[in-house]
């Protein structure tokens, strides 16, 4: 194909992938509000729209609505960049992540992702890890004690957690062997003894490295239990104290990117992806991956919100000795027990 | 071409990003200075074609070590450095010693017709050749650089410990 329709398939699929994150973004915020209302035995939103789910465009024309804020204090170029950052960074990920197959339109084959790198895995990690700048130097910049002490929380969290979360991909390349999402999905294609799905979750005792991995993402993304960077509580709200309207709304919705990449990312490396039973007419067979594929996000971010609805927070010292005394070196013996099946096995046969 | 133009604004960014590091008082704009040098840095590295060192070079020193500078600004609340009149050491030095190092690269460099610079895209690149090249070829310098970096954090960690007097606090129930 040439360099024009190479580019205008780009921006069409750009296009095409924001406008669907972010509306996920939108909906996820009222997945949650309905989900924990109903296991809080209340309803959640109801008033705008059927079910409430005019909700979301509700809020946000409120937020555009809302004065913007800028206190006198605060270090004004870092205060309006930081939320930016934050937004950009949990955006931007999306752009590895593949959600099926390719389909062919007009004579064309386009695979359904933005662009496949042969290192999509370290891109994903090496742009969250850029993320955590937003939230420090929100909580930098806003020059007030709970927005610094929320940004502190926040950044020694998330490079804590960071190692577990790296060390606990290890295993799932070591068995891939591939940095590439397209290439890690199509290496969990099929069944072994007839029946169980060939996912990464069930090979090789990675279901240890998904708890692990479940454990340090609800960590990375600031999510209860591990919320302490905007323990309400204790900081009012954290690193966002200081914000409002669209400069809050942007940090809202990063929270809410990232948790939609981290769900991206568990179900293309352990839970094998857009692989399902096909069946149907062809245009069915067609769709039905990239359904497979958004049930098993959907189902990702149900736990997130069961999760939330169901524990209590960690205090700062319980959350480090966990990440640092039990995450991280449970981590690392399954790497190593991990590497040295594979070495044995590709030894002995 | 396209790879020519982006390797020079890079590498601009990159080498405006450095002056900027020195030249800013505040030490939080220095260290976010830092952080668009480490950024370009990657750029440079993979337009020439070492896309895993450039990701590790995102990973480890853009979003782990900086982001320690950037945490350790914060909580000593260090403020703006107070401008002195400089020294008059560093001019006497500096402007020589910068002119001299400048002369002789640009003679090195001129003269030099068979120095080998990097094509775009010749440096090994996949995750798997840095594997080989790092646990097969340079095992020992590797492993001795972690044996280095071990004695460094237990170096951390005495000067940190505060010697022990009392006896140990009881552990919590």
């Amino acid at each position: 194909m040439g360099i024009g329709t190479y580019i205008l398939i780009s921006l069409v699929k750009i296009v095409l992938a924001l406008v669907v994150l972010l509306t996920a973004v939108a909906y996820t915020v009222w997945l949650e509000r309905k989900v924990v209302g109903h296991m809080q035995n209340r309803w959640g939103p109801t008033r705008v729209g059927p079910f409430g789910l005019l909700q979301p465009l509700a809020d946000g024309a409120k937020f555009l609505f809302k004065e913007d804020l800028t206190p006198p204090h605060v270090h004004k170029l870092l205060y309006t960049i930081a939320p930016m950052l934050a937004l950009v960074f949990a955006l931007t990920s999306i752009a590895v992540i593949p959600i099926g197959n390719s389909v062919n339109i007009g004579g064309l084959h386009i695979p359904l992702q933005i662009t496949d790198v042969n290192i999509g895995l370290l891109v994903v990690l090496g742009i969250t890890s850029l993320g955590v700048y937003g939230v420090a130097l929100a909580g930098w910049s806003s020059n007030s004690k709970y927005s610094l002490l929320g940004g502190l929380r926040a950044s020694a969290q998330m490079v804590s957690y960071e190692i577990a979360l790296g060390l606990s991909l290890v295993g799932v390349l070591i068995l891939s062997g591939s940095f590439s999402l397209r290439d890690i999905v199509n290496a969990q294609a099929g069944h072994f003894w007839g029946f169980v799905p060939n996912w990464n979750i069930f090979r090789g005792g990675q279901i240890i490295a998904f708890f692990i991995y479940l454990t340090a993402a609800y960590a990375e993304t600031n999510r209860i239990p591990f919320d302490l960077p905007e323990a309400e509580t204790e900081l009012v709200a954290g690193y966002h104290t200081e914000y409002s309207a669209m400069k809050f709304a942007m940090f809202f919705m990063a929270e809410y990117a990232n948790m939609i990449t981290v769900a991206c990312l568990a179900t293309i490396l352990f839970l094998g992806g857009w692989h399902g039973p096909l069946f149907g007419p062809p245009l069915l067979q067609a769709v039905l991956p990239v359904f497979w594929f958004f049930l098993r996000v959907f189902g990702f971010l149900f736990v997130y919100i069961w999760v939330r609805g169901t524990l209590p927070r960690f205090r700062y010292d319980q959350l480090m000795a966990f990440g640092w005394k039990f995450l991280l070196p449970l981590a690392i013996a399954n790497l190593v027990i991990t590497a040295l099946v594979v070495a044995l096995k590709a030894q002995f046969s | 071409m396209l790879h020519l133009i982006l390797f020079l604004i890079f590498g601009t960014v990159c080498a405006a990003g450095a002056v900027n590091v020195v030249a800013q008082t505040h030490p939080i704009n220095s260290a976010l200075s830092l952080v668009v040098v480490m950024g370009s840095l990657a750029a440079e590295y993979l337009l020439l074609g070492a896309e895993f060192l450039a990701a590790v070079q995102v990973i480890v020193y853009a979003g782990a070590i900086m982001v320690l500078f950037v945490f350790v600004i914060m909580l000593l609340n260090a403020g703006a450095e107070e401008r002195t009149q400089g020294s008059r050491v560093a001019w006497l030095l500096g402007v020589p010693g910068l002119l001299i190092g400048g002369g002789l690269i640009a003679w090195v460099l001129l003269n030099r017709s068979g120095t080998r610079t990097v094509e775009a895209g010749a440096l090994p690149g996949p995750p798997k050749v840095i594997g080989w090249l790092l646990f097969h070829d340079f095992l020992l310098p590797f492993e001795v650089t972690s044996i280095l970096v071990l004695i460094a954090i237990i170096g951390a960690v005495v000067l940190a410990a505060k010697p022990v007097t009392a006896p140990p606090a009881k552990k919590e129930g």
